[in-house]
């Protein structure tokens, strides 16, 4: 089973990054941006099929390493 | 004769092979070679791994010196810097691959140049760099710049060596091919060198580091080859550096080469597994055999031809006494890096390698090697210019108002936003920061330092390459006199064109045979090196660029010199003759628009007897601030000490000098500027030295002056000075 | 005092640390590698500088997941005093031994200089060998040192004067010409609430030497070393 992690930065904390690249493709011509948020993506080969229990180690993983809970939300997708 | 010769298949060619390479082949092997075989000599004799058409001329180069341990053809050179140890050293070019991606080639060339230094068992304490990029008009100029500079510092910063010095300039002539020439050195026991010498038949070989992946494969062709418009599909070739694993491996080894387990030891650089076992394996003169299923890798189903000539990055190969696996297997464990014993040497001098249970390659190792092409190329003849004389230029409407022009060009200005980006204090043994003449990096846990610097005039060397070359042996010298270090030796990296054409052969050779002359006059050997060719796009070489990386002791680290000035009322003296050459000068470049005539000439014994001078000087405890002269001349070199020091300055053009532009701007070499507050004692000891020297200036004040020419502050200054590069790079 | 210094994969500050320490205590302190839990007791446990896993996926996340980190939190409860520097920061903060987080520098590039900070509270065992207010130059060398919180945690560790170190300009005053990093209310270094873990970006232990061209690191270790003896 695959997993897949996105985790952006909350609303309301600044993403200099995301800021950046809107800056970048402003510079290219591109117009009509009201926005960049930067964020990862992780994918993650499981081992175990029953999405529950994926899901549930999986919350529990961005919760304790692949996501900063602070400034951080997450988003996961199980596909197999 | 080439006509005899019968052309070669198609697959040879587009491995870069001629005919005559190619019938070379046939014979060593007397049959026709399979894929990977062809892959192996393709690589092996390319220009970057055999140097087949600079070696000729590099043999004339002075390497020995008494305190020489190891000189040109390891992975790095070893000088004796006292105490039981040694400075290992070398200066490695990743032209091609930063053009093409500046961030990671730039990172990955910094990765090179450190397995370079740790290999032979020393621990990296820093690194240097050279940069040159096209015109500040060019398109593509400041994303380079902002990638490799990022490359260079997102590497260096994360394995924890300081980034201590370096250049930057620019010119159109690199506008298609940038040049990124990294520099470590590194200390280590002098009696605790490791070579690339394997020896011992049934001694085992080992890999260890990252795991093997299909990145890099043919870059070094790649580096061979001029670049043409269709160099953004090379991008594949491009390797990805991992800093980490590179720190985990400098520790890993460092530790491991503390126990006695090691025969020999080789990065896996350019040409991966293939150059390092064939290396190895010459030097010691024995056979290799390899078994490929055993290698680590990180992508399925790789080829035999794939695992020899990948060139995944942070990867060694090394040959183990007997007995010494599992003590080396435990540290590289406990550092998380890969550990596979491969193979084992042979007394066949063959490198038999068996890939799926079948034999895929058969090579005689030293037939290869040795027979490596060494080329004759033509050589064309220099073309002299013309001395400018200092009425051939104008004066300036406003000499205060040309400096303030000078500080804020592209090559004169600070380049603190670049080596802000790179921590140069890691391993709290930083003593001079980037900016200074020469970086001064303490022996760790000693009183005593190493002097560092890199230096190259190319506008100087497209003028006249061998007069060029000599400027750049002589100005690394005169930048470590400068603080005060005796000069020991240097490594080279020798960036040219297509060396195809007699025009960028004869510039390569005349280099080449300048350098030699001022190393040979200034006892200032080189012992180690790198040549890199086909700096050319659609047939336009770069300007000929020998860049010259510079190491020098310091006995005592409380007696050097900077050149920020730190008192009022000091008196500016003046070392070194001063005629006011004004050609090929900065101030002809930038406020006149001019290129033209010879460089200012070398004198090679006077560059001895004024550096002797003022080292002694500074050694002696008497001189504290000191600058050498170079681009822009006296009064910039003044500008830079009063802004450093925050203390400005008043000159008067003394009698006798030349027209007041040429004294006050001329590029005449062999000259420093101090600052004292015994001016009669100075000017009294050189003249027992034979050393000319002029009481010039005064210090004090906010604001430099020139008696006649006017007054300007320095604040505007320094505004003009640093606030280039910022705003250039989009941050004003 | 005894004092241990935790190394992780890419620590590359320990040995800078380890000297800093060693002329401050007379002896050299103990170095701890991160899969150990169960070293001797200390008074001082220093997360030092560096790339700790290459600070890949955020910097010091996989570091505050050691063993030795687990010890290290397990011990600050306990009184133990804990200091971080630079990834050492960004370690404790990931570990939640200190509020908030260190994103990357407001500029997105690494930056390498001398700095001035105002000490905000002269307060044993970390700064109470310096005055309230005083204002010392200690160096940086980061791209991740823009310190953030929520502006409830802010207000709370201002009130609670936990606020150890802010970025100010010679003067003293904490202007945005003088903040490198874009950190809210330009805070360079805080402690927790019992105030025995200090967290800080800047590195004391580079100017800590006087052929370093400044001192002003040292009366950190020196302060250290008086308060536990």
């Amino acid at each position: 089973m695959i997993a897949r992690v996105h985790v952006t930065l909350k609303q309301g904390v600044l993403d200099p990054q995301g800021k950046a690249i809107a800056n970048s493709l402003k510079s290219l011509g591109f117009s009509g941006i009201a926005g960049v948020r930067q964020g990862k993506y992780i994918e993650l080969e499981l081992e175990d099929a029953d999405p529950e229990i994926a899901r549930a180690a999986v919350e529990d993983m961005c919760q304790r390493l692949l996501a900063n809970t602070v400034i951080e939300d997450y988003t996961i997708e199980l596909d197999g | 004769m080439a006509a005899e010769v019968p052309p070669p298949p198609e697959i040879a060619t587009s491995h870069g092979l001629t005919a005559e390479e190619y019938a070379n082949v046939l014979e060593i092997l007397g049959r026709e070679p399979n894929l990977t075989e062809l892959g192996i000599f393709s690589v092996m004799w390319s220009e970057h791994c055999s140097y087949k058409s600079s070696r000729k001329w590099l043999r004339r180069l002075p390497t020995e010196a008494p305190w020489v341990i190891c000189g040109p053809g390891e992975n790095a050179g070893v000088i004796d810097i006292g105490d039981g140890l040694a400075a290992v050293f070398k200066m490695e070019s990743h032209n091609h691959p930063s053009f093409i991606e500046p961030y990671q080639g730039a990172a990955t060339g910094v990765g090179g140049i450190l397995r370079d230094v740790f290999t032979m068992g020393a621990r990296p304490v820093a690194n240097l760099n050279a940069l040159r990029f096209g015109s500040p008009s060019h398109p593509k100029t400041r994303h380079l710049v902002s990638g490799v500079v990022a490359g260079i510092g997102g590497y260096g910063n994360c394995v924890g060596v300081p980034t201590v010095g370096g250049s930057c300039d620019f010119d159109e002539s690199y506008d298609g091919n940038i040049l990124v020439n990294a520099m470590t050195v590194g200390i280590a026991a002098k009696d605790r060198i490791f070579y690339a010498k394997a020896t011992g038949v049934g001694n085992p070989v080992v890999y260890v580091g990252s795991k093997t992946g299909r990145d890099g494969i043919h870059g070094a062709t790649m580096a061979s080859a001029e670049f043409d418009q269709e160099a953004d599909a090379k991008r594949p070739t491009v390797q990805v550096g991992d800093p980490f694993t590179e720190k985990l491996l400098i520790e890993a080894c460092l530790e491991l080469m503390a126990e006695d387990a090691i025969i020999g030891i080789q990065d896996m650089g350019a040409a991966g597994l293939t150059s390092s076992s064939f290396e190895m394996a010459s030097k010691g003169g024995v056979g290799v055999e390899l078994d490929l299923d055993r290698v680590p890798v990180r992508e399925e189903a790789m080829t035999a031809y794939e695992i020899m000539l990948s060139e995944s990055q942070e990867r060694m190969l090394m040959v183990l006494k007997p007995g010494k696996e599992d003590i080396a297997r435990r540290i590289f464990e406990k550092w998380e890096l890969d550990f596979a014993i491969i193979g084992r040497l042979t007394d066949s001098g063959r490198m038999v390698l068996r890939h799926n249970g079948k034999t895929v390659a058969d090579l005689p190792i030293n037939p290869l090697v040795d027979a490596a092409p060494v080329y004759h190329r033509p050589r064309g003849p220099a073309q002299p210019r013309p001395v400018v004389e200092p009425g051939d230029v104008a004066p300036p409407e406003d000499v205060m108002e040309s400096l303030k022009a000078l500080l804020g060009t592209a090559d004169l200005c600070s380049k603190r936003w670049i080596w802000e980006q790179y921590d140069h204090m890691v391993m709290a043994d930083t003593v001079a920061q980037p900016g200074g003449d020469a970086a001064i990096v303490r022996i760790h846990g000693s009183h005593r330092g190493l002097a560092l610097t890199t230096d190259c005039t190319p506008r100087y060397c497209g003028a006249d390459a061998a007069t060029g070359a000599a400027q750049a042996v002589a100005e690394a010298w005169r930048n470590l006199t400068a603080v005060g270090a005796r000069p020991l030796a240097i490594t080279d990296n020798l960036n040219f064109g297509n060396p195809e054409r007699p025009e960028i052969m004869g510039q390569f050779a005349d280099a080449v045979e300048g350098m030699g002359e001022a190393c040979l006059a200034l006892d200032f050997p080189v012992v180690s090196g790198n040549v890199s060719f086909y700096n050319e796009t659609n047939g336009k070489g770069i300007l000929p660029t020998p860049v010259i990386g510079g190491v020098g002791l310091i006995d005592d680290l409380a007696r050097t010199a900077t050149l920020a000035l730190s008192a009022v009322g000091q008196s500016l003296v003046l070392v070194g003759a001063t005629t006011g050459h004004l050609g090929c000068s900065a101030y002809l470049k930038e406020i006149e628009g001019r290129g033209d005539g010879a460089p200012p000439p070398v004198d090679l014994a006077c560059e001895r007897r004024n550096g002797d001078f003022v080292r002694a000087e500074i050694v002696a405890g008497r001189i504290t601030i000191c600058h050498d002269l170079s681009d822009g001349g006296l009064l910039v070199a003044v500008a830079e000490m009063a802004l450093a020091g925050g203390i400005g300055a008043t000159l008067s053009v003394p009698d006798g000098a030349p027209a007041a532009h040429a004294w006050l701007f001329g590029e005449d070499q062999a000259r420093y500027l101090m600052a004292t507050d015994d001016a009669e004692g100075l000017v009294e000891r050189a003249g027992a030295a034979l050393v000319p020297v002029a009481v010039i200036g005064t210090t004090g004040g906010e604001s430099l002056t020139v008696t006649g020419s006017g007054t300007i502050s320095l604040a505007q200054l320094s505004e003009s000075h640093e606030g280039w590069l910022p705003a250039y790079m989009g941050d004003a | 005092m005894k004092a241990a210094v935790i190394v992780f994969p890419g620590s590359n500050c320990d040995r800078d640390i380890e000297v800093a320490l060693t002329q401050s205590m007379g002896r050299p302190p103990l170095m701890v590698w991160h899969r150990d839990d169960s070293f001797p007791s200390v008074d001082l446990i220093v997360v030092p500088g560096g790339f700790s896993y290459g600070d890949y996926l955020r910097a010091g996340a996989m570091a505050a997941n050691s063993p030795a980190m687990a010890e290290t939190k397990r011990r600050a409860d306990a009184g133990v005093a804990v200091l971080g520097i630079c990834n050492g920061f960004q370690i404790l903060a990931e570990s939640r031994l200190l509020p908030g987080v260190l994103m990357r520098n407001a500029t997105l590039r690494f930056i390498c200089r001398d700095v001035h900070l105002r000490v905000e509270e002269s307060r044993p065992p970390f700064t109470g060998n310096y005055r309230k207010g005083q204002v010392i130059r200690i160096p940086i060398a980061h791209h991740d040192g823009n310190y953030f919180a929520d502006h409830e945690t802010l207000a709370r560790i201002e009130g609670e004067g936990r606020v150890a170190f802010r970025y100010t300009d010679q003067c003293g005053k904490p202007t945005a010409r003088a903040n490198p990093n874009g950190s809210s209310a330009n805070i360079a270094g805080i402690v927790n609430e019992a105030g025995n873990v200090l967290g800080m970006m800047p590195h004391p232990e580079r100017l800590a030497d006087q052929a370093l061209s400044g001192t002003d690191g040292r009366a950190m270790f020196d302060g250290l070393v008086e308060a536990f003896g």
